[in-house]
């Protein structure tokens, strides 16, 4: 008590030097301010300006740093400096991007916003965004509440609905003739958006179906349930680091039932952590980077050569986003909202997957391959084996009125 | 439903028990003992789990990666005891559930800065994988076996030192009294550096062995912790036995809610939305154990105070 009692007016006098100071410097730093804007308002006046939203930190961090390091790669590889992109982190988690989005519209003024990953984010955001009249290219969250009645006509998606990998495992799982499938996704909406999705197309029967934990790591209960069900073949959707756990605790129980899934479980960034447990295991994608075109086989080699690793789906769609704006900003402003919209719609642009087209909805119609996990030299990577589904669009575009 | 598939899932809850024990220790103790809410302890378990993913690549030995573990999660907790810690004893909770909030994105951030933003790669070694046939046609994977025997051992090895060693005797003290036993001449600050870096290698172990059929990844910690809590509140702050007893209870009641519910809400609903229910349910039933343990015992299974 006596300690503070001494330190008070002492703390109070030098406050107010300090205040003194303070004031000094913010003067300073608002005259030099007024000045940096006077001079950038004259080269900022043609400036095209992209927000982008991603998650940087955390668990689910690998995926948003590749959709970025494919964005910005597009965007070095433009030429172009009339192209300011902000990029901030979400943390993953909703409020935080809302409140990224509004600062970006609000202060910043940028243009066209991109870079969500998970659909709840994307849920949270999107609307939004697109309301006050942005545009928004959706590099990998395509949730189904968009694709359908929520549809926009300032929202694009460049990566896939979220149903389309799991219908394309479907589709895949009955060609390969397997009749009795145990099915496993967590239990949030794009878990249950994958379960229907795989059974849309999926002739067989099951032979169980269980949601898990969101975020669960142990996979113990979920195995031992697959070896009681009398499965011929296991499809699960466990996106990121719940993918490894269940891979790795699958490959050591001595089930041995093959194993379908989506390419969420099996990008390049997390194949090197599942190791062997992956190899083998074929999983649908709508990129690869064997997919032999010229534009793919050039972004594999300089995106290799820039982050010295190779890159992800995630990182193609990125790729793919950056492009696609620079096409349409190569036909018209993006303050000519209904030009610049129908230069995006037009998709005139060289995609990673070669031919790209919008669906009334501006969801991708693509082909989605089937992939099989291999090894090269020292790294995991995948190779594709066979096309799931050609021309695969969503079922949800009938109920979207533009 | 299979007694075989009863009995395996009996295992699969032990043995994430034994797993959720090894966290809950440390965290019960630096509770019980120092009065301090550390919610950087989950940062322990993947520091331990990155440095034996780091050392079994470069040496490909898996006792290396254990040893580093246990080393390196112990040193990191030594260290943040004596440079932040320490500072937080006298403090609020509030206070220091911020400091160690702050640890964690620290650490967090700090880790990715090292090893990147990627999960890392520890597998099983080869002596401890594959399934073995256990008496009745049980098929099981080994390193779960494994799992559950370190967890016992290192239990039955934390008795010992609490019950049977000088050490434990002045952490039983300090959890009674910590200004008596000041008085009686033990130097308190080495003891809580020491019970702090005991836990901290604990949950190293404990993220280290978990690591290797999980994923070694930044965050990793977190989701762990919230259990730990929920199992030291449950057993009784403070107590090792009750961390234990707690553990197995949350092990148990997670792994066989997330079978037995949704199976049991298939005898009145279709199965689709039986699924969805029963596993919604499941994820809560941990904390439905714990309200009911907390009416039943407000301080806990072994909790001598609240």
């Amino acid at each position: 008590m006596g300690q503070n009692c001494a330190a008070g007016p002492v703390a109070i006098n030098s406050s107010i030097t300090r205040d003194d100071n303070i004031r000094e410097n913010q003067m300073k730093q608002l005259l030099m301010a007024t000045a940096a804007m006077v001079i950038g308002a004259t080269s900022a006046f043609a400036e095209t300006k992209i927000g982008m939203i991603t998650t940087l930190s955390g668990g689910g961090a690998g995926l948003g740093i590749d959709v970025r390091d494919g964005f910005m790669l597009a965007i070095g590889q433009s030429g172009r400096d009339d192209i300011d992109v902000v990029i901030e982190d979400d943390q993953q988690k909703p409020d935080i991007a809302v409140q990224l989005a509004d600062k970006m519209v609000q202060s910043e003024r940028v243009d066209i916003l991109t870079g969500i990953i998970w659909s709840n984010l994307a849920m949270a955001v999107i609307p939004g965004v697109t309301a006050q009249g942005k545009f928004y290219l959706s590099p990998n969250a395509g949730p189904s509440a968009l694709a359908g009645q929520g549809c926009h006509p300032n929202y694009f998606n460049v990566a896939w609905q979220n149903d389309n990998l799991h219908e394309a495992a479907g589709a895949y799982a009955t060609s390969a003739g397997y009749s009795n499938s145990f099915i496993l996704a967590p239990n949030y909406p794009a878990g249950q958006d994958a379960l229907t999705g795989f059974k849309r197309t999926f002739e067989g029967g099951l032979a169980g179906e269980i949601y898990t934990q969101l975020g669960q790591t142990d996979y113990a209960a979920e195995i031992a349930q697959i070896r009681a069900s009398g499965a011929d073949s296991v499809f699960f959707f466990l996106p990121g680091g719940m993918g490894i756990s269940f891979l790795k605790q699958y490959a050591d129980s001595g089930v041995d039932l093959p194993v379908v899934g989506p390419a969420f479980s099996f990008d390049q960034g997390i194949l090197q952590a599942v190791g062997d447990a992956a190899l083998g295991v074929v999983n649908t994608s709508q990129w690869n980077k064997d997919i032999d075109n010229p534009t793919n086989a050039a972004f594999v080699e300089s995106f290799q050569a820039e982050y010295g690793r190779l890159p992800s789906l995630y990182a193609s769609q990125g790729f793919d986003t950056a492009n696609l704006i620079l096409s349409a900003l190569d036909k018209a402003e993006v303050s000519d909202a209904d030009a610049f919209r129908e230069a995006l719609r037009a998709a005139d642009f060289d995609s990673t997957r070669g031919d790209f087209k919008f669906g009334p909805n501006q969801h991708p119609i693509q082909t989605i391959y089937a992939r099989e996990v291999i090894k090269e030299g020292d790294v995991f990577t995948n190779k594709i084996i066979g096309v799931a589904l050609e021309n695969h669009g969503d079922v949800y575009a009938v109920d979207c009125k533009m | 439903m299979s007694t075989l598939l009863i009995i395996e899932q009996l295992l699969n809850g032990v043995q994430f028990g034994v797993m959720l024990f090894l966290m809950a220790a440390g965290l019960t103790l630096i509770f019980g003992v120092m009065g301090l809410i550390n919610l950087a302890h989950g940062s322990l378990y993947m520091i331990g789990a990155f440095a034996a993913a780091a050392v079994a690549g470069a040496t490909g030995s898996f006792g290396l990666a254990l040893a580093a573990a246990l080393a390196v999660a112990a040193i990191a907790g030594a260290l943040i005891e004596m440079t932040v810690i320490r500072r937080l004893y006298g403090k609020a909770h509030l206070d220091q559930v911020l400091a160690t909030f702050a640890l964690i994105l620290i650490f967090s951030e700090g880790t990715r800065w090292l090893f990147g933003s990627f999960p890392l790669f520890l597998d099983i070694p080869d002596a401890l994988s594959g399934p073995v046939t256990l008496p009745g046609g049980i098929q099981y994977p080994l390193y779960r076996l494994f799992l559950i025997a370190v967890g016992l051992l290192v239990g039955l090895g934390l008795w010992a030192l609490i019950e049977r060693t000088r050490v434990g005797i002045q952490i039983r003290a300090g959890e009674n009294d910590r200004e008596m036993i000041a008085a009686l001449g033990v130097d308190i600050r080495r003891l809580y550096t020491l019970i702090f870096a005991i836990g901290a290698a604990l949950a190293g172990l404990a993220g280290a062995l978990v690591g290797a059929i999980q994923s070694v990844q930044v965050g990793m910690g977190e989701p762990v912790l919230i259990l730990a809590f929920v199992v030291i509140v449950i057993g009784g702050i403070g107590s090792i036995k009750g961390a234990f007893i707690g553990a197995l209870l949350v092990g148990l009641t997670d792994t066989l809610g997330g079978i037995f519910l949704p199976e049991l809400f298939k005898l009145f609903m279709e199965p689709g939305a039986a699924t969805q229910t029963g596993s919604a349910l499941a994820s809560m039933a941990i904390y439905i154990l714990m309200s009911l343990v907390l009416v039943w015992r407000p301080t806990g299974l072994f909790g001598a105070r609240a």
